[in-house]
């Protein structure tokens, strides 16, 4: 065995310790948590129209981008769009038009060359494959495709037989979609029926003798029931667990952070400081507007920090203390000033600079780190319903990253701003914001990307957004 | 204490209380108003901010720290399956995990109550059911068991009971339903089907022979007798069913978990039982848990910090190297922290090894890098309270083991998942994953010895685990800190140091 010792250095931006020479054995970039996929993974949707499918395709996908599996979907239908002509009716769709078949063959096929292209060239994990899959002749194709390119599949399906969630899913995205453009409302609807009867005369579900040997989940009637086969990996095993926390029931979720705080007054960051005069004004106010939203059933978390908890006692109401929602760890920064940072530490300040998602403070943490640590939160959030979270500008960021889709650059720049509530409420496929400045005035300790990020740049250069404070 | 009663009225309740109510109450109750919000003070022990008032001078308990249990009903977990499909070994395992976690578990085995009442098992006669001095029996065995549920999860602070028995027939989980209900309890059923004959026979001879049943038989009648005692449980077997048995909440686990059936999950524990029973499996495999070498720091005596092997250090990561070869196993996975000593210690193994923040060594906070003579004489009020109970106790700007648990679970869980794996990690850290896999209290844990230099291999076997000790014979300084005899935040230096190692 060689023995020559292999020396570890220190990457100065993540603070991870890899081996100088290119050890064999060191394969990964380093992250808080192993990545455990090695094969790409294909998920397939299944089901008739108006089951679900995008929206768990797109909520999937969002989840596992945040977690920082890189992931993207190919909706099937948006290839049709693409290719034919403006939508005339549900004939479209008929199993006899041979015509119409043709092309939405063609437009499965381009699709599944674009995930080829997404996992080979563009360093895609998961590729999520949105289209109804309700043949087992379609569903062959995949399993194929797949097995010919090294790639693993995972099917979800998601069953409904209960005409009112139909209904609800037909008017929420349906209707507004580009094919019913100039539709009557109505006529949409009797449209779109015809168009799942379409499907329905050839729909063969996932069967249990069958498909034994494939991967798969079976969603029923909105969760209420799940049958889950041969979970193969890590990966399968997180999305399963995923998507059984997930609901539909309407429900909002309310994001702000701590009141004002005697270290957000001067300037310093991190700390366990308490509420300053305006921030207790704040909490006032925040009791005031949580009362006005007539919330049945509330839910407060806080973190640990006693200025989120302060802020919390002025609502009224019982509340969780979770420790995953902590501010970021500043390590040897906190408690600093910009400036002081700037003086003791101007590389490092720089390096944050120059990736401030990955940039880990010496015995601190990354936003990457805090990413992992509010994962469970996450998923408790998938569970609740209407909560209230107290939390700081980080962790604030982080959250409203995952439910806004936004990405590892923008994420460490989105603005949370103090005395600011925003009000989340998922709609269609999406999530409807809300800002409510409570009107209490409060420094700003949002500082931008300066313009210079190299590690030579003079101090006035470093400092030229550094927000103003006493 | 009005407080808690306010957490608790809504414990109580049907989860109903609306903001307008909550609000009303706390109105009533005492001087919270927005004008002048209640001070708060920081627990020293735990470094979790309170709000005043206090009684007796303590901060009252009264806010929710986010413990896993969500719950606020306790849950009646109820096993269903014939003999030999593993209930007893899933009840075990994850009663084992609620635990850790956090969650007071506890579990029933009805059998074990049957034993007590009939001392002696003569043969599956007993077990016929047409034999009505044996149905009354068992009746009153599994009677006894919901009774010591009800004091379990009613009167003795438990918040999950597993109870372990046959329950095959809708009639017997009809019963169980309605004591729950009475009771305040939530049920989740969770079945074992299984018609594979080799896993089967596999589960006989794992536990069963082994059985007190079985003592004076031998291999070839306990076989026998065992198949004929699942016989008399077959024909009037019900098993969950999609329609009928619909609004319960139940996991249906098939052929060892190929396949799963998952209904009505009401709540977040039983939404993590759920993705736990998912990840678990009964390949054989085994998990090998190891420090890192000695480092610098150690030598010296240091709690913390981030520093390289000393030079016996590297001399046990060579060796360490040559025991894993050794060891001859197919597709070792490693796993390491993101500290130096770590990998360094990895490298030497000559496998791909992945680092893990979540098993950084636990934060020792404003005492990182300090020897412990030094920790008395800065903090000796600090030193004390860990002292009194090292488990919960949280280093200022630090972590507790308490914390480490927390962060160590997805750990667990992909341990769970995967097959033979070698986690080279820190003591603290190893502590906590060792207490998991030994069924470890709260109180033994930070206690328990994981020496530098050796290698503990868990292997699966029956219910448990089995442990072998590997010192791989290179010396290193002993890190180990027993509790001292005097705790008292007055005791004097001489006393808190007593145990203190030996060191540079």
């Amino acid at each position: 065995m060689s023995h020559k010792e292999t020396k570890l250095t220190q990457n100065p931006l993540e603070k991870i310790w890899i081996p100088s020479l290119s050890s064999k054995l060191y394969q990964r970039r380093g992250s808080s948590v192993p990545q455990f996929t090695n094969s790409p993974t294909m998920i397939v949707m299944v089901g008739l129209p108006a089951r679900g499918k995008t929206y768990i395709s797109k909520k999937l996908t969002r989840y596992l981008n945040w977690i920082g599996v890189p992931t993207k979907v190919f909706n099937v239908g948006q290839y049709r769009r693409d290719a034919t002509q403006s939508y005339k009716s549900y004939k479209f769709f008929r199993p006899d038009n041979q015509e119409a078949m043709k092309i939405r063959k063609d437009c499965a096929n381009a699709a599944l060359k674009d995930v080829c292209v997404y996992f080979n060239q563009e360093q895609g994990q998961v590729a999520v494959f949105d289209a109804t899959n309700t043949t087992t002749e379609r569903r062959e194709v995949i399993l194929t495709f797949a097995k010919e390119n090294g790639y693993k599949v995972f099917f979800i399906e998601s069953l409904c037989d209960d005409p009112e969630i139909i209904a609800e899913n037909i008017k929420q995205v349906k209707l507004s979609s580009p094919d019913y453009e100039g539709y009557d409302a109505e006529d949409a609807v009797t449209d779109f029926l015809k168009r799942i009867d379409c499907y329905k005369m050839t729909y063969v579900p996932l069967d249990d003798d069958n498909d034994r040997s494939l991967s798969y989940i079976k969603i029923f009637n909105v969760g209420s029931r799940y049958l889950v086969n041969r979970v193969q990996d890590h990966i399968q095993s997180r999305i399963v667990y995923y998507l059984m926390n997930i609901h539909v029931t309407p429900r909002s979720i309310y994001l702000t952070r701590h009141g004002e705080s005697e270290l957000n007054l001067v300037g310093r960051i991190g700390g366990d400081s308490g509420l300053s005069p305006r921030g207790n004004k704040f909490a006032s106010a925040l009791s005031g507007y949580m009362r006005s939203q007539c919330i049945r059933d509330l839910k407060v978390w806080t973190s640990h920090m006693k200025r989120t908890i302060q802020t919390a006692e002025a609502v009224g109401v019982p509340y969780e203390q979770w420790k995953a929602l902590n501010e970021i760890d500043a390590g040897v920064c906190e408690e600093m000033t910009y400036e002081e940072i700037q003086g003791r530490y101007p590389e490092e300040f720089a390096l944050r600079d120059q990736n401030k998602y990955r940039y880990r403070y010496p015995k601190g943490e990354s936003y990457e780190d805090l990413v992992q640590r509010l994962e469970p939160v996450i998923m408790e959030l998938e569970r609740q319903e209407n909560v209230l979270v107290v939390c700081h500008q980080a962790v604030m960021r982080c959250l409203l990253a995952y439910f806004l889709d936004k990405s590892a650059a923008e994420l460490p720049y989105l603005k949370c701003p103090l005395h600011t509530v925003l009000k989340l409420t998922p709609i269609a496929y999406g999530c409807r914001v809300e800002s409510i400045f409570l009107n209490i005035e409060a420094v700003n300790t949002h500082r931008d990307k300066p313009v210079n990020v190299d590690v030579d740049r003079a101090p006035r250069e470093a400092l030229l957004t550094v927000p103003d404070h006493t | 204490m009005r407080d808690h009663l306010l957490a608790v009225r809504s414990e109580k309740a049907p989860c109903q209380t609306t903001i307008a109510e909550a609000i009303m109450s706390s109105r009533e109750v005492g001087p919270s108003n927005s004008a002048s919000p209640r001070e708060l003070t920081q627990n020293p022990l735990k470094k979790i901010w309170m709000p005043l008032p206090c009684k007796n001078g303590l901060p009252e308990k009264h806010i929710s720290q986010r413990k896993v249990c969500m719950t606020n009903c306790p849950t009646l977990i109820v096993t269903v399956g014939l003999p030999a499909r593993g209930k007893t070994y899933i009840s075990k395992k994850l009663t084992r995990y609620l635990n850790w976690i956090g969650v007071p578990t506890r579990e029933f085995n009805v059998g074990q109550y049957r034993r007590e009442c009939v001392k002696i098992y003569k043969s599956f006669e007993f077990f016929r059911p047409d034999n009505e001095e044996g149905l009354k029996i068992r009746q009153q065995c599994a009677s006894a068991a919901l009774n010591d549920v009800r004091q379990y999860l009613a009167d003795e602070g438990g918040q999950v009971a597993v109870f372990d028995a046959t329950n095959t027939t809708r009639e017997r989980r009809q019963t169980i339903t309605a004591f729950a209900e009475q009771n305040g309890f939530k049920v989740f059923f969770v079945e074992s089907v299984c018609e594979d004959p080799v896993v089967i026979a596999e589960n006989i001879v794992q536990v069963k022979l082994g059985s007190p049943d079985y003592m004076n038989c031998n291999t070839e009648e306990a076989m026998e007798d065992f198949k004929k005692r699942i016989e008399c449980y077959e024909n009037s077997y019900e098993t969950l069913d999609e329609v009928w048995d619909r609004h319960l909440s139940y996991i249906k686990i098939i052929d060892v978990g190929r396949r799963y059936l998952v209904n009505q999950v009401q709540d977040h524990i039983q939404s993590r039982i759920v993705y736990y029973l998912m990840n678990i499996h009964i390949t054989p495999r085994s998990i090998y848990l190891c420090r890192h070498g000695e480092s610098d720091l150690n030598v010296k005596g240091c709690i913390g910090g981030d520093s390289g092997l000393s030079p016996r250090g590297r001399e046990f990561a060579k060796y360490l190297g040559k025991f894993i070869e050794s060891q001859d196993i197919s597709d070792l996975k490693v796993w390491t922290s993101q500290m130096k000593r770590t990998i360094q210690t990895a490298e030497a193994v000559s496998v791909p090894y992945e680092q893990w923040k979540a098993l950084n060594e636990i934060d020792a906070g404003v005492c990182e890098e300090m020897m412990y003579e030094e920790i008395q004489q800065h903090y000796p009020l600090e030193f004390a309270l860990r002292d009194q109970d090292k488990y919960r106790y949280r280093y200022p700007k630090g972590e507790s083991y308490e914390d480490l648990v927390q962060r160590l679970e997805p750990v667990i869980m992909e341990l769970e998942r995967q097959e033979n794996v070698l986690v080279i990690c820190h003591q603290a850290v190893m502590r906590c994953l060792l207490a998991y896999f030994l069924d470890k209290t709260a109180e033994e844990l930070p206690y328990l010895k994981c020496p530098l230099h050796t290698v503990l291999k868990l292997t699966p076997v029956a219910y448990g685990c089995k442990v072998e000790s590997i010192f791989l014979n290179v010396d290193a300084v002993n890190t180990h800190r027993d509790r001292p005899e005097n705790v008292n935040i007055h005791r004097t230096t001489e006393d808190a140091l007593q145990t203190v190692p030996a060191h540079l």
